[in-house]
């Protein structure tokens, strides 16, 4: 194995063996979300023409989900290294910082993937979805959790502790989540809203992932998957460029 | 090292370096707390960016061709850091797949074997005594065979037998070859293993030469041992 492979298996061996923490976990949460919202809301909302509430909502769960998960995993063990010390072990190794920013990001959409189809897993079994342009959500799925994959490690590099960390998660990454049309259409809301709406990336990935199962969305998904994949660009230079410098790393 | 130096704002860690440490000899870097041992060591790791001057591994700039300059490295750190994830033979496999190595059982089974870690293989990190960590840190430093080892205090809170042991492993290491460059505050450690010591003091170099050198320059009432050295060199020289 290369150093970059060996560092991918090390990043997925720190959350699978605490599985029942990083993924277990995070699935029942998004579970209760359905079942509480799906009960108080489910026979009054109607988002989608056709589309029952429970249904509309889990796509919105499952992509929260993969957003959260991508971004705790980078960032904890990233902070965790750091904290601890143990980070020395590659910091001394031929590994190039372009492959440790694969090694992080990669890992980290796993963690975010793995445990977003847990929830449509244990979803399917009492919602029923379709499927209409599974593709888009495949893209919307992976690029979104590379995104959040990076913006965990800028996060796990910046931190001078752990909560910084927890931080960034509660006033930045679950607002945002939480705001960007998981549980509504931004069309229900009043125009000053939706147009801030607008300006939140996570909106532009819920969406997106969305028009994967239902083909119906807010924005065009072209549109949207441009903005992720720029937004992911830019993101990925800035941390490619800090790594090669060593920042918060190499003195 | 050429001219190595290093700044943190208005400190001066490093006041310009320059040492030769020839293949295959068995090297000690020593001085006081804060002299700079470690941060001459941290920028032949790769681990600081020198302020000024370069330092190069077997012909291998550590920053311009760090790759090939990092493969011939193995440190050992000074901290007691470990990974609380993993087992000690996790540990070793993953330590040897970041330089690219596959199949390495046979020669982690030798380390462990040397350093007294049989036993503990399967034991997660976590679980190990203080002295055990510093052993499997040792060993993670050899896992790829390098042919220069950096020993940053490798017996600090270390009981005798491990000392003796490690040692023993070490000068194996150094009659095949491997250069070593130890610091210690254990000078009696260092008397008894280095064939040529440098002396840091402030961050510059005070004293340069063979142990035998340094121990004969030394005239006193008795028989001079290291530490007579090494106090009247810190103390005769301004700081």
């Amino acid at each position: 194995m290369t150093g970059f492979a060996t560092l991918l298996v090390k990043e997925l061996l720190r959350f699978w063996k605490v599985a029942f923490q990083t993924v277990g976990g995070p699935v029942l949460s998004a579970l209760l979300y359905l079942v509480i919202f799906a009960q108080a809301l489910g026979a009054h909302v109607r988002v989608f023409e056709g589309v029952p509430y429970t249904a509309f909502l889990v796509p919105g769960l499952v992509m929260m989900t993969v957003l959260q998960n991508a971004f705790a995993n980078s960032a904890s063990s990233l902070i965790q290294s750091r904290i601890t010390g143990n980070m020395v072990f590659v910091l001394l190794s031929p590994i190039s910082p372009a492959e440790f920013f694969a090694a992080y990001t990669l890992a980290s959409m796993a963690r975010g993937l793995v445990v977003g189809l847990g929830v449509l897993a244990a979803a399917a079994g009492f919602v029923e979805l379709p499927a209409v342009a599974p593709a888009w959500a495949l893209a919307f799925a992976l690029l979104g959790s590379a995104l959040l994959g990076v913006l965990g490690l800028l996060a796990g590099l910046w931190a001078e502790k752990f909560d910084q960390i927890a931080a960034f998660q509660s006033f930045l990454i679950v607002p945002l989540t939480m705001l960007s049309g998981v549980f509504y259409s931004i069309r229900s809301l009043p125009p000053a809203w939706q147009a801030v709406s607008h300006l939140n990336p996570f909106f532009y990935m819920i969406d997106g992932f969305r028009y994967g199962f239902f083909g119906a969305s807010d924005v065009a998904p072209a549109a949207s998957l441009a903005v992720v994949a720029v937004s992911l660009a830019v993101l990925s230079a800035l941390a490619l460029q800090l790594l090669r410098k060593g920042y918060k790393l190499r003195t | 090292m050429r001219g190595v130096e290093k700044r943190y704002g208005a400190l001066q860690a490093l006041a310009g370096v320059s040492v030769a440490v020839r293949q295959g000899e068995f090297f000690g870097l020593l001085g006081p707390n804060g002299a700079g041992k470690t941060t001459l060591i941290n920028i032949i790791a790769g681990l600081a960016h020198p302020s000024a001057g370069a330092v190069s591994v077997l012909g291998a700039d550590v920053s311009a061709d760090y790759r090939r300059a990092r493969r011939m490295l193995g440190v050992v750190p000074q901290e007691l850091v470990f990974d609380p994830f993993f087992t000690v033979r996790e540990t070793l496999r993953l330590q040897s797949g970041y330089f690219g190595l596959r199949a390495n059982d046979a020669w982690i089974d030798e380390v462990m074997h040397h350093l007294d870690l049989d036993a503990k293989a399967d034991a997660n990190m976590r679980s190990l005594s203080g002295g055990m960590k510093r052993r499997v840190l040792v060993a993670q430093a050899l896992v790829h065979k390098p042919a220069v080892i950096v020993l940053d205090e490798p017996t600090a809170g270390v009981d005798v037998e491990l000392r003796q042991g490690l040692w023993q492993f070490v000068r194996r290491l150094n009659r095949d070859g491997h250069t070593i460059v130890l610091t210690t505050h254990y000078l009696e450690e260092a008397e008894a293993h280095c064939q040529r010591i440098a002396m840091l003091k402030a961050g510059r170099i005070v004293a340069l030469d063979t142990t035998q050198n340094l121990l004969a320059s030394f005239a006193g009432p008795h028989p001079a041992d290291l530490e007579d050295v090494f106090l009247h060199i810190m103390h005769s020289t301004g700081a």
